[in-house]
């Protein structure tokens, strides 16, 4: 038992150590280089805030591009719990949603029969990914123009500027911004 | 499997291993307490420590003064996190105002940090105050992981020493290592990962508009939280608009970093990894999940130089890489390959430039198949344990990975420390084994390998399969186990038994449809941390006191030589057997059986 003493003061010490000068030293250093991506990478418009690079938002009104299908709860994108729909591969409901999904895009654009690309059908692990495909995108292009009567090339236009490669030319999957997006789609206006 | 996709795996795998040496020289040097170049900063420090501690760093303790010393730290960092979840109602640092945890959930995440599982029952964003996740959860990130070095370096020093009752100072080590090794590439991770945009701050929770809004259907509750019936006897609902959102805060990076380096894998946000404040952006994602093998893989090369042989290192490191490859070459194959069901009903699902393909459900688009599979072999290889895509989803054979990684021990790469003492375990068996082939006294690094080393290191391979299918078959013939599935049939047994690998692995991953923060789960899934951690530190401490004590034999012509290719492929052979001949029976009733019926 004469181990007690350094064990308890080597908690202690470590605690200040660990759970008090570094987080608050990497804060410190993080909002000195790194202000902007320190606090959440919010999107400015003027004064005002709409929103972050990072999470995603809703989306499901054909006027703009949707989002990818989330799982939190009450509803999608809640920022407050973030999760997956966890259905496993065989689960009647994950077929019954992903065929639902289908369905709904095509109505929204009865002459499109393309396959639908497979992030644009499926859940993403977060419930707030910022980000569909290339392919995504593209797939819903023509559906945007013409509901907002812009021609197509205007909007392809503006998915190729939110559209980002591989980082670094190499890691990860091209991806776009989708609240960028339709921010950016939002200016282009809808002719009557 | 995309070509781009081939060459992300690639790269990371000859990163990690060329990052082996470097890595594994200077935590060498570290706790053989050479200088380094860090120790004109942190030496005053480590001795100031020392000082108030009253601890001689030179005096070296018996096997068990070392385990008497890791468990009354243990035990008193567990009451600490205990203690803090309760009290976190009326602790500063609580800008949401969150109440206490209740006891149970309490208990099964004090075990949990304390025993660097870190599995999580509770959805991190709502639960935990920044008090609680700072001075709690991220201590014991980095002192859990320091505890499992210290175990390795102990075993390390039996084989090194010779006619010595003393195994070294278990706060040294423990120190050294939170100082020297995990602290320094901590603040760096972080760092990196900040730059990408995970968030590091103590702002309140963000409220920003939506550009569209949206509603939510909610059943209507009466005063007393029961629902409303309207005049059919259907539940009344009503729907309200929604045009804000949340957006958690918090000092996430400087807590992920430790997370992932010390494969502890408790998430600051409920999803994890997958979170795009905790991994934002394939760069972010590369150096996370190369910190999740980092110590693990170097700790190989640490313990070749310390025991003069740096071959022996390279052996052991050897045969967990084949291992981690073979295994991570399935995951990919099998989520690039997809859901038929979702070719079916219309979705593309094949990989292309423009296009992730594959199993998308559960995943995120930035990281895509390649990274998401990469990730979910790495976390489970390493008993880390953190996630950035939803390994509930995973198409069956790609989800078997994760758990047969699991289930083989958590020794390739492994937890730090705890993964390659349970790989130095199974390489007593292996030249036991090969012993008794050739009718010799096995030997290892020197030292002879006799009944008292046997039978401990018995007990250390089995009690985690006896943990993990004691608990399983416990909870599917109770009710309060099989209430908390979340899918049906062959999956939902899959989610039981992956919850107790996890626990009885000291993993902390999840197939989190599982609803596992009730009392059932909370208190065998504690008890099965609990014995997983302890129950094998104590026979591997055990291991290093009798190994100290003996004198080294010199190698003869009957020695089986342990450098060599054909004792690498010995290794990864007793490794396989022994999870193959323990889990098919129970792997058969769950992923295999739900392979078949997607097959059809």
């Amino acid at each position: 038992m004469n181990q007690l003493k350094p064990a308890v003061l080597s908690l202690v010490m470590l605690t200040l150590v660990t759970g008090v000068a570094y987080p608050l030293a990497v804060t410190g250093i993080a909002q000195v280089l790194f202000p902007f991506q320190a606090n959440g990478s919010l999107i400015a418009r003027g004064d005002a805030v709409v929103g972050s690079t990072l999470v995603g938002q809703p989306f499901d009104d054909p006027k703009y591009f949707w989002s990818r299908p989330s799982a939190t709860g009450p509803m999608a994108y809640n920022g407050a719990v973030s999760s997956g729909s966890n259905l496993g591969p065989l689960s009647d409901d994950l077929t019954t949603a992903v065929q639902g999904r289908i369905e709904a895009l095509r109505a929204a654009d009865p002459g499109n029969t393309a396959p639908v690309p497979i992030d644009l059908v499926t859940a993403s692990g977060s419930g707030l990914d910022p980000n569909i495909s290339p392919a995504a995108a593209r797939y819903q292009a023509g559906r945007v123009a013409r509901i907002r009567n812009v021609p197509e090339a205007a909007v392809l236009s503006l998915v190729a500027q939110h559209t980002r490669g591989r980082q670094w030319g190499f890691f990860g999957e091209p991806v776009v911004d989708v609240l960028p997006l339709n921010l950016a789609v939002d200016e282009l206006g809808t002719k009557q | 499997m995309t070509v781009n996709g081939f060459l992300q795996v690639g790269m990371y795998v000859v990163v990690l291993l060329a990052l082996a040496k470097p890595l594994g020289g200077f935590m060498a040097r570290v706790y053989d307490g050479k200088s380094t170049w860090l120790s004109p900063v942190l030496r005053p420090l480590e001795r100031l420590i020392y000082r108030v501690c009253g601890v001689d760093p030179d005096e070296g303790m018996t096997w068990k003064t070392y385990a008497v010393s890791m468990l009354l730290f243990n035990f008193l960092g567990l009451l600490v996190v205990y203690g803090l979840q309760r009290l976190q109602g009326i602790l500063p640092l609580n800008p949401q105002g969150f109440a206490a945890v209740t006891p149970d959930s309490s208990f099964n995440t004090a075990a949990s940090f304390a025993t660097n599982t870190n599995w999580q029952g509770y959805v991190g964003e709502a639960t935990m105050s920044y008090a609680t996740q700072m001075l709690g959860l991220a201590v014991q990130n980095f002192v859990s992981a320091a505890t499992g070095m210290a175990v390795l370096v102990a075993l390390i020093r039996g084989f090194r020493e010779a006619g010595s009752r003393t195994v070294g100072n278990f706060w040294v080590t423990l120190t050294r290592s939170t100082l020297y090794i995990l602290l320094p590439l901590a603040i760096g991770l972080a760092l990196v990962q900040t730059s990408q945009g995970v968030v590091q701050n103590f702002s309140a929770y963000r409220t920003v508009p939506l550009l569209q809004a949206t509603s939510v259907t909610t059943p209507v509750k009466n005063a007393d939280g029961n629902p409303v019936l309207d005049e059919k006897g259907e539940p009344k609902t009503e729907t309200t608009a929604v045009t804000e959102q949340t957006l958690p805060m918090g000092p996430a990076s400087s807590q992920i970093a430790i997370k992932q380096l010390g494969t502890n894998g408790g998430g600051f946000f409920n999803v994890n990894s997958a979170h795009p404040y905790e991994n934002s952006t394939p760069l972010s994602n590369f150096f996370e999940v190369l910190a999740l093998l980092l110590i693990g893989a170097a700790l190989c090369y640490t313990f070749g130089q310390m025991v003069g042989d740096t071959r022996q290192g390279w052996a052991v490191l050897a045969a967990m890489t084949v291992i981690f490859v073979a295994m991570l070459a399935l995951c990919e194959w099998a989520e690039y390959r997809g859901n038929p069901r979702h070719a079916a009903a219309g979705a593309d699902i094949v990989a292309s430039d423009v296009h992730p393909g594959g199993n998308m459900e559960g995943k995120e688009v930035r990281f895509g198949i390649a990274n998401s599979a990469l990730w979910a072999t790495a976390t489970t290889a390493a008993s880390n344990g953190a996630v950035n895509a939803m390994h509930d989803s995973f198409t069956p054979l790609g989800g078997l990975v994760p758990l047969f990684m699991m289930q083989l021990g958590e020794v390739v790469y492994g937890g730090v420390g705890s993964g390659l003492y349970g790989m130095l375990v199974f390489a007593i068996i292996a030249v036991f084994v090969a012993g008794l082939m050739v009718g010799r006294t096995p030997e290892y690094l020197g030292k002879k390998i006799e009944a008292y080393e046997m039978k401990m290191a018995a007990i250390v391979i089995l009690i985690p399969p006896i943990v993990v299918l004691g608990f399983t078959a416990l909870a599917v013939v109770t009710d309060a186990g099989l209430a908390s599935r979340f899918n049906k049939g062959a999956h939902g047994f899959s989610e039981i038994l992956y919850a107790f690998s996890s626990m009885g692995n000291n993993n902390g991953s999840a197939f989190a449809g599982l609803s596992a923060n009730v009392p059932f789960y909370n208190a065998t899934g504690g008890l099965a941390m609990l014995m997983a951690r302890y129950w094998l530190a104590i026979p591997t401490l055990a291991i290093a006191g009798s190994l100290a004590q003996k004198k080294h034999v010199p190698a003869g012509a009957g020695t089986l030589p342990t450098h060599t290719p054909l004792f690498v492929c010995m290794l990864i052979g007793v490794v396989i057997i022994v999870g193959v001949l323990t889990f098919v029976p129970a792997l058969a009733l769950g992923p295999i059986v739900e392979h078949l019926m997607l097959s059809q």
